[in-house]
């Protein structure tokens, strides 16, 4: 057992836990932050996209404990129902899910596209980008479309400016 | 997975007393490879050394009329390096076509190498390129650093600190993922300069990376896809798994490489 201390979605959190829990399963079964998803568990399908230190990772291929001292933001940390951010406010207003099981991770691949790419994205930019977040309802076009507009809506730049 | 101890020293002393005389300790890099096979119970290290907290290791300079990449510099900023993309495109290239935008952000060169897994795309980049592999102990040539399947040339107590990539010439980099996992299928790194070719194919070998040395001769002569009408690698000395047949694998990497030396007159 080891103890690790991180900051997850803003608050400083320890957790005495074995080595080998994963981050993923450090979030949903000791701190009940069940919006990151697993689905593969063999990071292929990128439900469980996370941001550590601001960087988008598979949360079931990264220890615990190599998040000891790290910042860890989830799609929990990014907004709620009150107050959904605006890639969240993107994925529901171009209707960006079917069954909706991949879409927190698809939300923090898209604010890693944002990072790393900035506001105006093409369609084949968020296309190529989304290779490591599968979709199995196969939705992916309004998934592009609304990492497109989140993008846009995160600068506030207007759709016209592309 | 089974039971380890997990360890971040902060010094390279430190990882050193640690690999000491352990030959079941093990060195935890960007973990896109390591952790799934712990995960899998492929793998069990009684020791988990993680080199995220040894200050110097990842970074990527210009010294003289080489690139300087450290081994723990992850896949995404070699993609992303104004310096790679200007010195040595090809090498951002590959980078960018490895895996997936995450693993990207956590994969390093040094876990990749050091790995040595036959479907890896550094090892093809080290070879075509004749890069030299610098550990804590000596150099060594790309040449003679992938052994075998998951075999290098290091030591159990040995760490990769950086690799050395000769600038000039031209490469290009042509590969046919996997389309789940993103692994080469095959992939052909070509690189041309100074009257010499070299031609390192990925993904098919059945003992890991390569150099194809009759693509090189008839390259030499004539450098254009062309000259390897006819040549193609034999089926039966190549990985044949679920995902394809060693004669499917052997004439993807013949596509592959020529399509790399199209790219290469292509860049003029």
């Amino acid at each position: 057992m080891q103890t690790i201390t991180l900051t997850v979605n803003g608050a400083d959190v320890t957790a005495t836990i074995d080595v080998r829990t994963l981050l993923v399963q450090l979030l949903r079964d000791t701190l009940n932050l069940t919006g990151t998803h697993v689905g593969c568990d063999t990071s292929q399908c990128g439900a469980c996209t996370v941001l550590l230190d601001g960087v988008g990772v598979k949360a079931c291929a990264v220890l615990a404990v190599q998040a000891d001292g790290l910042e860890v933001t989830t799609v929990e940390g990014i907004g709620g129902p009150e107050h959904l951010h605006v890639m969240q406010e993107a994925f529901r207003e171009h209707h960006g899910l079917q069954c909706g099981f991949c879409t927190p991770g698809m939300i923090m691949a898209g604010l890693d596209m944002v990072r790393r790419h900035g506001p105006v994205m093409d369609e084949t930019t968020v296309r190529t980008e989304l290779e490591g977040n599968i979709c199995r309802c196969t939705g992916y076009h309004n998934i592009v479309l609304a990492i497109m507009a989140g993008a846009r809506a995160m600068a506030a730049v207007p759709a016209a400016a592309e | 997975m089974f039971p380890f101890t997990y360890h971040r020293p902060t010094d390279l002393p430190t990882v050193h007393a640690l690999l000491g005389g352990n030959d079941e300790a093990k060195l935890l890099a960007g973990g896109q490879t390591l952790i799934a096979t712990l995960k899998q119970r492929l793998a069990s290290p009684s020791d988990l050394i993680d080199l995220a907290a040894i200050p110097g290791l990842a970074g990527m300079s210009r010294e003289g009329d080489t690139l300087v990449i450290g081994a723990m510099t992850r896949h995404a900023d070699v993609a992303a390096s104004p310096l790679v993309r200007e010195a040595l495109p090809a090498l951002a290239a590959l980078a960018e076509l490895i895996g997936d935008p995450a693993v990207r952000n956590r994969g390093t060169l040094g876990g990749s190498i050091a790995n040595n897994d036959p479907s890896a795309d550094y090892p093809a980049a080290c070879l075509a390129l004749d890069a030299t592999i610098v550990t804590d102990k000596r150099e060594i040539p790309a040449g003679d650093f992938f052994r075998d399947l998951f075999e290098t040339a290091l030591e159990p107590a040995e760490v990769i600190l950086k690799v050395i990539f000769p600038l000039g010439g031209q490469g290009a980099y042509e590969k046919f993922p996997n389309p789940a996992s993103r692994y080469a299928m095959a992939g052909a790194f070509v690189w041309r300069g100074m009257g010499k070719v070299r031609v390192a194919i990925t993904g098919t070998g059945q003992g890991g990376v390569f150099r194809w040395s009759e693509a090189e001769a008839a390259l030499m002569t004539d450098f254009d896809p062309s000259a390897l009408d006819g040549l193609w690698l034999d089926g039966d000395a190549m990985i044949s798994d679920i995902h394809g047949t060693g004669a499917y694998r052997a004439h993807l990497a013949g596509v592959m490489t020529r399509r790399a030396v199209s790219r290469i007159l292509a860049l003029g």
